[in-house]
């Protein structure tokens, strides 16, 4: 194997925080495509420019995605990374492993790829860094026949991701991890054979702390959240009142104000709360979701490209969560559906809301428009009405005609 | 050796069975949760069943061999049970709290740094770079080891008001959390690209290379049978070269990193909020991009003297007025900072209050 100069990025082996180029290094030891990886980086690092062609179409067969083919521009002084695809096998839920499982993932890998990993990707794949275009379909086989898939790349379902839920977490309000799995083995041809105008993604969050950050990451967001009471244990209120200035910490902090501490009792009007999660979260022992658990469903988000960055906004304010998930599968067809009738190519379904308006895609989905859709109602007074709209007025004013009463 | 027969559409393996024991027995039950250090904290079910977890800094790029030895250590002290966070940290699952000083012990005399619970810094949420993607204008696991090399006391034990998500993106693509991270890199080109005219119409469709810029600054040049550039318009974003390969955007002396501030995706106390731009331009310097790492560790400790308790740092900024972050920061307040795209008409101010 060529021995390379890497003086730029052995500067990065130095210091408190885990180094990525001792990983490259540890990798490159036996193994070529690993060994010409760290004398590519060093190359980019002293240049200031990266060397990756543009683009790359692999895969296996019978998928549409799951590799991102990648080609070095310095194929001939770095051979080991000339073909360098990342393959994304599709993570378990809540990125859950045994020991075992993991060691049959490294050993295949070993065989075939760099021996470079990234775990896990943005998205929530298993990543595996580097490999060639005549290697991919041996891995599919060895990894397929092992119980491992390919996670999703492309214009399709991305590979869904979620919090860690109920496997260790006693704010959640529903299975996430349960919801995420039965989503990806309900959807696996929109996952692996792209058919949509472009990337849809899916996460599921068990509360409003959003720990898989799915409000702006993810189309399709599902938030878990409750109607009901918020528990008081006021014991335990008792015991962070010697530790913590409830009124300045927790009270004066909520953002609706419908707490009250008196010194002894906390109060809640949990008919104002919003359900933040802010006072749960600073007393765990003392304060639980309480009542009816489900989600709320928000569509949109994205990044900046092309028409500015989006957050996931409401569409459904409240939904069960409930093995086999029919309603939400459905709702998510319908979603897929009226995308698929709207969208040009490349435009995501937070960019096509925009363009078509709310009300087209409320009605296709079968969602009547409710206030905890919006932050604020209309500005401006442009507008529409269709003939059934003013009917529907006229008909409601020829009643209050009747009666004599006004129905606003 | 023949290959074992393929198989397709089987989805990813069932969580169920990776979970340990004492997650199978208290799924959904638990009843409360208590940090103990910033790298362990316990959960403690409603059978009174206690399960701690310590938390291990991950470089997200991983060699097998680290993830073997993760493995070991996971059968040497939790049955063989383990996992990664959203942020790309490694947890161990530890049952028997006999264990947790032993691995605790292990863990520091192989190196592993423990920490990023509570109040403080954990990992960076990063892109590819230069080790991986063609659109790269940075690299991110550089910065990223730069800047946690810099705050690392705040991974392991330094307090802040609140915790500060960092995320970094090699290009404005930003793949990850960057439009939505207490403090976040994105990289930035700053000069118009220039295109190979001959390769146009054997590699680009027209229609998508014009519909992909944002700022409609690309029309068609019948005469070359490619495109043209509008100068006045472009803003560098590269999602030209995105989409059409022979359009160059790439350049080592122009290609470098901005800041943003105040983003957060969870509801407490305030709505989740978009990260703004605060510093619009600094040098790419590899290895060590020092003087962004410096910029993030100001800001940071101007944040960690003047926020209140709980107050993430979107939310500090908001108090105080954007107009007194400047001031406090000292970062020089520039055109770029002045939304001229999608949300200039909200982000003016439109009344007469604010601070000298």
């Amino acid at each position: 194997m060529k021995k390379y100069d890497t003086p730029l990025i052995d500067d990065l082996e130095k210091g408190p925080w885990p180094s990525f180029v001792t990983e490259m290094k540890k990798a490159a030891k036996n193994n070529e495509m690993a060994n010409d990886a760290v004398g590519h980086l060093e190359k980019c690092y002293s240049t200031k420019v990266g060397y990756w062609k543009h683009g790359g179409i692999v895969g296996v067969l019978g998928y549409g995605g799951g590799v991102i083919g990648r080609y070095s521009e310095l194929g001939n002084e770095f051979p080991g990374v000339a073909h360098f695809h990342t393959v994304r096998l599709n993570q378990p839920s809540g990125f859950f492993y045994t020991s075992k499982a993991l060691k049959e993932i490294c050993d295949i890998w070993d065989k075939y790829g760099s021996g470079l990993t990234n775990m896990h990707g943005s998205t929530g794949d298993l990543v595996l860094l580097g490999c060639r275009t005549e290697s991919l379909e041996a891995i599919f086989a060895e990894y397929s026949s092992r119980g491992w898939d390919l996670g999703s790349s492309g214009s399709a379902l991305r590979t869904p991701s979620c919090c860690i839920g109920p496997g260790r977490c006693e704010w959640t309000n529903y299975d996430t991890l349960g919801l995420t799995y039965a989503l990806t083995q309900e959807f696996q041809d929109e996952m692996h054979r792209p058919a949509f105008s472009y990337k849809f993604k899916i996460k599921a969050s068990g509360c409003a702390c959003d720990c898989v950050a799915s409000i702006a990451r993810a189309d399709l967001s599902i938030i878990g959240t409750w109607k009901g009471d918020i528990k008081i244990d006021n014991d335990e209120v008792k015991n962070y009142a010697k530790t913590m200035d409830i009124n300045a910490e927790i009270v004066n902090m909520c953002p609706t104000q419908c707490m009250s501490y008196d010194g002894k009792e906390l109060e809640i009007n949990n008919a104002e709360c919003s359900r933040c999660m802010h006072c749960i979260t600073r007393m765990t022992k003392a304060l639980r979701p309480g009542g009816e658990r489900g989600a709320t469903l928000c569509v949109g988000s994205k990044a900046p490209i092309v028409v500015g960055s989006l957050l996931s906004w409401v569409i459904v304010p409240f939904i069960k969560v409930e093995p086999p998930y029919t309603e939400i599968k459905d709702m998510i067809r319908k979603m897929w559906e009226w995308w698929d009738e709207n969208a040009k190519p490349r435009e995501r379904i937070g960019e096509v809301i925009e363009m078509k308006g709310m009300r087209s895609f409320l009605e296709a989905i079968g969602v009547p428009p409710q206030p905890q859709q919006i932050k604020e109602p209309r500005k401006d007074p442009f507008i529409f009405y269709t003939e059934d709209d003013i009917a529907a007025y006229k008909a409601k004013e020829a009643e209050e005609k009747k009666t004599g009463k006004y129905k606003f | 050796m023949a290959l074992p027969q393929r198989k397709t559409d089987i989805g990813p393996p069932d969580y169920k069975q990776f979970l340990p024991p004492v997650i199978q027995k208290n799924y959904g039950n638990w009843k409360y949760h208590e940090v103990l250090t910033p790298g362990t904290m316990v959960h403690v079910g409603e059978t009174g069943d206690k399960l701690w977890t310590v938390r291990v800094a991950s470089p997200r790029l991983l060699s097998t061999d680290t993830i073997r030895e993760h493995c070991d250590i996971a059968e040497k002290y939790c049955d063989g049970y383990l996992r990664y966070t959203t942020r790309n940290n490694l947890e161990f699952l530890v049952s028997d709290e006999k264990k947790l000083e032993p691995l605790k012990k292990e863990l520091k005399d192989r190196g592993f740094k423990m920490g990023g619970i509570g109040p403080h810094i954990t990992n960076v949420v990063h892109t590819q770079g230069w080790v991986h993607c063609h659109s790269a204008c940075t690299d991110a696991s550089g910065l990223v080891k730069s800047m946690m090399d810099e705050l690392y006391d705040y991974f392991e034990s330094k307090k802040l008001p609140n915790k500060v998500r960092l995320a970094v993106a090699c290009c404005v693509n930003m793949c990850g959390a960057v439009h939505c991270s207490d403090i976040a890199v994105v990289a930035v080109h700053t000069k118009v690209p220039t295109i190979t005219h001959e390769n146009f119409k054997n590699m680009c469709e027209l229609p998508t290379v014009i519909g992909s810029c944002p700022t409609r600054a690309i029309s068609p040049d019948p005469a070359k049978k490619s495109v043209k550039i509008n100068a006045e318009k472009c803003m560098y974003c590269g999602n030209c070269f995105t989409v059409c390969p022979p359009i160059s955007i790439k350049d080592p002396e122009r290609d470098g990193v901005a800041i943003v501030v105040g983003g957060k995706v969870n509801s407490l106390r305030s709505n989740p909020k978009f990260s703004k731009l605060v510093i619009p331009y600094i040098s790419n310097e590899p290895p060590r991009w020092p003087k962004v790492v410096a910029a993030i560790k100001h800001i940071i400790e101007i944040y960690a003297k003047n926020a209140k308790k709980h107050e993430r740092i979107g939310e500090w900024i908001e108090r105080i007025g954007w107009e007194r972050f400047f001031s406090l920061t000292g970062i020089e307040f520039t055109f770029q900072a002045i939304d001229d795209f999608t949300f200039m008409r909200d982000t003016m101010r439109t009344s007469s209050t604010f601070k000298w």
